[in-house]
């Protein structure tokens, strides 16, 4: 994608005059951070954090069969969603690789809103528009027709509830509603992806500005700052989220990715992938595959990506994501190991780092869960 | 930003102190550091070492991703930054100061160092 002009968000001239760093993610032209990523993610952690996601793919699903079609399409039961409601889901191929994970909004009897991620929003929209043959549904592509801001963080309902007349209390986790903020439309949903309270609004790109200026203000008595998409990562990787691309793809099934409670095999009719996913469910309950994990340094050095996993001289599996943990103060990673050396507290485990073995522990996963 | 008048610089973002008996400071210029994003962690040449001008001589680790560091020029280390071993976001937030790596006796000098305009204008900041 580096050989096209990025794409930008509403938000672009806003971010610039914020003196934001950007970066090239997924074809978009977003933010990485405005000033220290270590500050914004503790702010998410201890205040609130404002997040520019307007890269994310936004697919609307309406028609009679709506429900029947999505789940056809997807691994979820979708049509048990109910309105007002959100499911964390995937779109699998018929040999069960992960298309994509995603975020499934039922807005209506007969209107679902599919979140994908921004590297595949293509992908998966071509996906359902040739899943969606023969059922009385139509697939739009309403990438262009949102932007998408998310305030997370401790503080995020008070802000919020600043510039919304919506009921926040009354709005779950995983729970999405339409309302007003700031004057303007918006989709209001309760979900986000830093493993804080936190929600994400859809709006009109036109009044995108309007609403990050709004919770700008709203949020500044509290500590509100703006967050870029490095934070956002680290953020993820605390709560032991996974990431499309590192611990998803489309060579693995949710089964190998320790997600296979995704899948609904009890639900209603047919759907894609669903022989392959029967049989990769089978493989992971007899002879697990390798196992996702935690690993937490006891140096400093950071395991990125790729790095092989060691135990014994032997590599015993591949670090699917690496960082700096701002939180715990040590580098941590999620990586794939063998079933073997996978049980929390496993010696002698180390991560190859540019040839040196360094020790990590084996912790079971997320490294942080919020005081609720 | 600006670029100290008195320091000298290389293509790798390395800057470089005139000489005090010999011996000149190292350090990575703002425009790295900002580029780097939060340095977390620094591996610096050990005092004594031999280090050889354009060739790598330690790493700077970073959220995002992990940088080598570069000898501006060729000499013996004789003192590194405890400070920034300790505390490596000192390289953020004072890259020409408090945020020095290493000293070196220096024994060769390429000829392409740049003076701070020039750095400034081959850095873009």
């Amino acid at each position: 994608m580096s050989s096209t002009t990025p794409r930008l968000t509403a938000l672009d001239a806003l971010h610039r005059s914020l003196g934001a760093t950007m970066t090239d993610f997924a074809g978009w032209d977003m933010p990485l951070r405005y000033g220290s990523e270590r500050e914004e993610h503790l702010a998410v952690r201890t205040k609130a954090g404002l997040f520019d996601l307007s890269h994310m793919g936004e697919i609307t699903v309406t028609g009679p069969e709506a429900a029947g079609f999505l789940n056809f399409a997807l691994v979820g039961d979708i049509a048990s969603v109910a309105v007002g409601r959100a499911r964390y889901t995937m779109i699998c191929r018929a040999d069960g690789g992960i298309l994509d994970d995603l975020i499934v909004y039922r807005l209506a009897e007969t209107e679902y809103l599919v979140v994908a991620n921004a590297g595949n929003a293509q992908v998966v929209l071509d996906a359902l528009v040739e899943r969606a043959d023969g059922f009385d549904a139509v697939v739009r592509d309403d990438r262009d027709a949102y932007a998408l801001i998310a305030v997370q963080g401790p503080e995020a309902p008070g802000i919020l509830a600043a510039v919304t007349d919506a009921d926040l209390d009354g709005l779950k986790y995983y729970a999405g509603l339409p309302g007003t903020v700031a004057g303007v439309p918006a989709l209001i949903a309760r979900t986000g992806y830093t493993g804080e309270d936190g929600f994400e609004l859809f709006v009109a790109p036109g009044d995108a500005e309007k609403v990050w200026q709004a919770l700008t203000d709203a949020g500044a008595p509290a500590g509100l700052v703006p967050c870029g998409l490095s934070c956002r990562d680290t953020l993820r990787l605390e709560a032991g989220m996974p990431l499309y691309g590192h611990e998803l793809t489309t060579s693995l099934t949710p089964f190998d990715a320790g997600l296979g409670r995704v899948v609904r095999f009890g639900k209603a009719g047919d759907f894609v992938g669903r022989e392959a996913l029967g049989e990769a469910a089978e493989r992971a309950s007899q002879e697990p595959p390798r196992v996702l994990v935690g690993l937490v340094a006891e140096g400093r050095r950071v395991p990125r990506a790729g790095f092989a996993v060691v135990a014994g001289g032997q590599v015993v599996g591949e670090v699917t994501s690496g960082a700096p943990s701002p939180t715990l103060g040590k580098p941590i990673a999620m990586a794939y190991v063998d079933a073997a050396h996978s049980a929390p507290g496993t010696a002698g485990v180390g991560v190859d780092i540019r040839g040196t073995h360094e020790p990590y522990e084996v912790v079971a996963l997320p490294f942080y869960k919020r005081q609720k | 930003m600006s670029n100290p008048q008195q320091l000298r610089y290389s293509k790798e973002h390395e800057w470089l102190s005139g000489a005090e008996d010999g011996v000149s400071t190292v350090g990575i210029t703002e425009h790295a550091a900002n580029a780097l994003g939060d340095v977390v962690y620094v591996q610096l040449p050990e005092v004594g070492a031999a280090v050889t001008a354009g060739e790598t001589c330690g790493e700077l680790e970073s959220t995002k991703s992990v940088s080598d560091l570069y000898s501006p020029v060729t000499g013996e280390v004789t003192e590194v930054n405890e400070d920034v071993s300790n505390d490596p976001s000192l390289v953020n937030s004072a890259p020409f100061e408090g945020g020095w790596l290493f000293k070196v006796r220096v024994s060769e000098e390429p000829g392409d160092l740049l003076s701070a305009d020039e750095y400034t204008a081959f850095s873009g900041s």
